[in-house]
């Protein structure tokens, strides 16, 4: 058992305790907090740092509004309705086309239909606070469903994947791409089903997946090798990453990002509190990486720099990527 | 700096507890484990007399140094008569007083006393005691005996000894003959020894004691010889010359006064009778910390109500439960619902009893799951929808009482124990948690809270270490203290070896 630990150790795991004592404690202070937890906010001010974010439709703030529901869409066919204060991907709704015969009927990412009154009943659950921490009245969002670019099309069922990455003290550190899977429900979310595929923080390469902490070469549903696909824009993303840190003043933040096929990389969400299972798709530790930075930084590098010194100081070591010409 | 702060503060915590804890044992004798008793005796001094014609007056000498024991309590048991406790010339005296009483009367005195071998009272150096004035032919025979005695020992204690071995020769000399002409009994026998050695300018006293064993209807007072050696007060017995004093043997007064003295009375006789009880021991540290003055008393909890204390007793287990549930959550890595539903959980497992309680908790949550997944196709909105899984939570555990009472299985009753609110927000949370995560996790979750549950209940149902956070409610610094730690431990979970072991080697 404690050599277990031990080796842990030196491969530089980081623990959900210690990621909680000497992180999120230290560089996260909680009067932040608000700035990633309630979605809305989070738009406004990666909009105003002038980053890509869904455009929002609207806001519904409490049980009358959510007669507004019909308004707000409009004749949009998909849009995706989510908690201003969920977390871990709960609550969010994609609907990706109307039925044909019944305007008011939709389809969601999942396939299913679902008439407009479960969709209004979902918005009240969201603004009673089923899905918010501590069960507080929230606020719903229904905004841009993302198009997703071609390139994960192989490798996910259903769903949107993203990007997710660790971003220390400004400094992109770990990154991870989610692939929603059967299982998933079409999240992305690693604890519901969905694989995780290391990233190649040099190249934007992915690696090997993980899925359930066991580690996976092909998609479970669709079959397709993961690692090798190269990730467009990634130093974009890597610079927009690391930006969340000055939008944020967070010091250990997770970022999650998607590619959408017209507009390019765009900002989901962000949070104070990302979870280690980006260790196991990447099959390294974090805390080594955090060692790193905290050795190399600087107070007054811009994010640029930032995201080129973290390409330079994080590319994966070569011969753990699969050849993806067998 | 936050670090050692933490750190700081822990240590500070742990070592108060622990030194009023380590006080409380050491010092004041609070037992470690329950129901530790110790043999408490009750000695009664009764006297009879028959009352004359005037006013009465009773006075007794009763104990005051008692090296061996200490006392808990005494009282007086007398009809009309009044009562006070003096200081006399030979100790404590007790006093009674009635103007005009008729008939024969008994007054007792009693007290209670337990052993403390190491109880040693201070006790007054005595003055070299002036030379008695004796009488001839006694004082030259007095005279020869102690030049005689002088010249075969060196120090207070030998020369008592060798006293002794001579006054006690079968075939005495002439002088030590003339001398016990007189000692008749044994007291008197003491009190020539006593003069001898005044003659010697050596402190001495008779004191009379009860030997004390099992129960005794009519015990016998024995006198014993106390001699001074400058330093300390040393007993002899005074037949066999040999110093030491009998086991158990409780000093009732010292001297050569009578134990009793009746103005107005007639016929006087004094028994005692003594009886061996067993009392509680936390009961007697109680009575000792009041006698020494400390404070520790004043803050126990066997000071309140017995009502309180019983509450308190189940409330003080409650930061154990909570600190097995840090230990499992943090250290093991069990997911839970709730921060503290396993420790209310546990809490309600301790009257429904382990397997009951499980069975019961199992049936309620599947129930009120089910009926919470029905209520989720009425699409009711949050609190309405809470406040509607709470009533069918009431309704449930009254149906559940009302079956098994059916049944005439009364365990069932104890369901009305659980924490309903508790209770409906797990099934809120679970059911939630079924929708979004699927069936495997609400499961996990549940199972890793009624684990969590069991623990607590485990640690929580320790006897000892309820009796022990009873006794000494300080040693929850200590917990408080492991609880500071837990907040500091940055190692990895126990689950998260196995959940990152993919990452082992590479």
């Amino acid at each position: 058992m404690f050599a277990i630990a031990q080796k842990l150790r030196e491969a530089g795991v980081l623990g959900l305790n210690e990621r909680n004592c000497e992180l999120i404690m230290r560089l996260n202070p909680r009067r932040l907090y608000p700035r990633v937890d309630d979605k809305v906010l989070t738009k406004e001010l990666a909009l105003k740092a002038g980053m890509a974010v869904p455009e929002l439709y609207g806001i519904i703030r409490n049980q009358g509004e959510a007669k507004e529901f019909a308004a707000i869409v409009a004749e949009r066919d998909s849009f995706v309705i989510k908690p201003a204060h969920g977390s871990g991907g709960d609550g969010i709704v994609v609907v990706t086309a109307r039925s044909q015969r019944k305007r008011n009927t939709f389809r969601l990412a999942t396939g299913a239909l679902v008439s407009e009154a479960e969709i209004k009943h979902h918005i009240s659950n969201i603004v009673g606070g089923q899905y918010s921490l501590g069960g507080y009245p929230d606020k719903a969002l229904i905004e841009y469903c993302v198009r997703f670019d071609p390139i994960f099309s192989a490798v996910s069922y259903q769903g949107v994947p993203d990007i997710r990455i660790i971003v220390y003290r400004g400094y992109p550190a770990m990154a991870m791409v989610r692939l929603p899977t059967r299982e998933s429900d079409g999240k992305a979310n690693l604890h519901q089903g969905a694989v995780g595929a290391g990233v190649d923080m040099n190249l934007g390469e992915t690696l090997t997946g993980v899925l359930d902490n066991d580690i996976v070469d092909e998609h479970p549903d669709t079959g397709a090798l993961i690692a090798g696909l190269r990730i467009p824009e990634w130093d974009f993303i890597l610079q927009s990453a690391a930006r969340g840190y000055e939008v944020t003043g967070l010091g250990y933040l997770g970022v999650d990002m998607v590619i959408d096929r017209d507009l390019g990389p765009l900002i989901l969400e962000m949070n104070a509190r990302p979870g280690l299972n980006i260790q196991i798709a990447n099959c390294v530790g974090l805390a080594n990486r955090i060692a790193r930075i905290d050795e190399i930084h600087k107070p007054d590098a811009k994010p640029v720099e930032r995201a080129r010194i973290a390409r330079r100081e994080f590319a994966a070591e070569r011969q753990t990527s699969m050849p993806f010409d067998t | 700096m936050k670090q050692q702060y933490v750190f700081g503060l822990a240590a500070f915590l742990a070592i108060v507890g622990l030194s009023v804890f380590g006080y409380k044992w050491q010092m004041l004798g609070f037992p470690l484990s329950k129901n530790q008793q110790t043999p408490v005796w009750t000695v009664e001094a009764a006297i009879s007399f028959d009352s004359g014609p005037g006013s009465i007056k009773v006075n007794l000498l009763i104990p005051t140094l008692t090296p061996g024991f200490r006392m808990l309590n005494e009282n007086s048991v007398s009809r009309g008569y009044g009562f006070s406790l003096n200081y006399g010339s030979g100790g404590r005296e007790a006093q009674w007083a009635i103007r005009r009483a008729d008939g024969a009367q008994t007054i007792y005195y009693r007290i209670s006393v337990y052993e403390d071998p190491g109880f040693d009272q201070l006790d007054t150096t005595p003055p070299f005691p002036p030379s008695p004035v004796i009488n001839e032919p006694f004082k030259t025979a007095v005279d020869v005996i102690v030049a005689d005695v002088k010249e075969h020992s060196a120090d207070p204690a030998s020369f008592t000894s060798e006293l002794l071995r001579r006054m006690n020769d079968p075939s005495p000399g002439t002088n030590v003959e003339l001398l016990l002409s007189d000692a008749g009994t044994r007291s008197e026998f003491v009190e020539s020894i006593t003069t001898i050695l005044a003659s010697a300018r050596i402190p001495a006293r008779m004191v009379h004691g009860l030997q004390l064993q099992g129960r005794q209807r009519n015990a016998e007072s024995i006198a014993w010889l106390e001699v001074h050696d400058g330093d300390r007060w040393r007993y002899f017995n005074p037949i066999t010359g040999e110093e030491d004093l009998p086991e158990r043997f409780l000093i009732w007064w010292r001297g050569n006064e009578p134990l009793v003295s009746v103005e107005g009375g007639s016929n006087v006789q004094v028994s005692f009778a003594a009886q061996e009880n067993h009392l509680d021991t936390v009961t007697i540290a109680e009575t000792r910390a009041a006698q020494h003055g400390t404070r520790a008393i004043d803050f126990s909890l066997y000071s309140l109500p017995i009502q309180t204390q019983a509450v308190y007793s189940v409330l003080l287990m409650i930061p154990i439960g909570a600190l097995v549930m840090v230990a499992l959550r943090n250290m093991v890595g069990i997911d839970a619902f709730g921060t503290f539903m396993p420790v209310l959980i546990a809490l309600a497992f301790r009257e429904t009893k382990l397997i009951w309680g499980i069975i019961l908790f199992t049936v309620l949550v599947a129930l009120g799951l089910s009926i919470r997944f029905l209520l989720e196709r009425l699409r009711l909105l949050l609190v309405p929808r809470l406040t509607a899984v709470l009533i069918v939570v009431v309704i449930l555990m009254l149906m559940i009482s009302l079956m098994s009472h059916q049944l005439g299985m009364e365990t069932g009753l104890s369901v009305a124990l659980f924490p309903m609110v508790i209770i409906a927000m797990t099934i809120e949370r679970m059911s939630v948690v079924w929708e979004e995560r699927g069936a495997v996790d609400a499961m996990r979750a549940g199972l890793g809270s009624l684990v969590v549950a069991i623990a607590a209940y485990v640690f929580m149902g320790l006897q000892w270490l309820e009796h022990l956070i009873f006794t000494f409610p300080e040693l929850l610094l200590v917990v408080l203290a492991c609880v500071l730690l837990a907040g500091r431990y940055t190692g990895y979970r126990l689950l998260e070896l196995r959940r990152f072991k993919v990452l082992v080697g590479r």
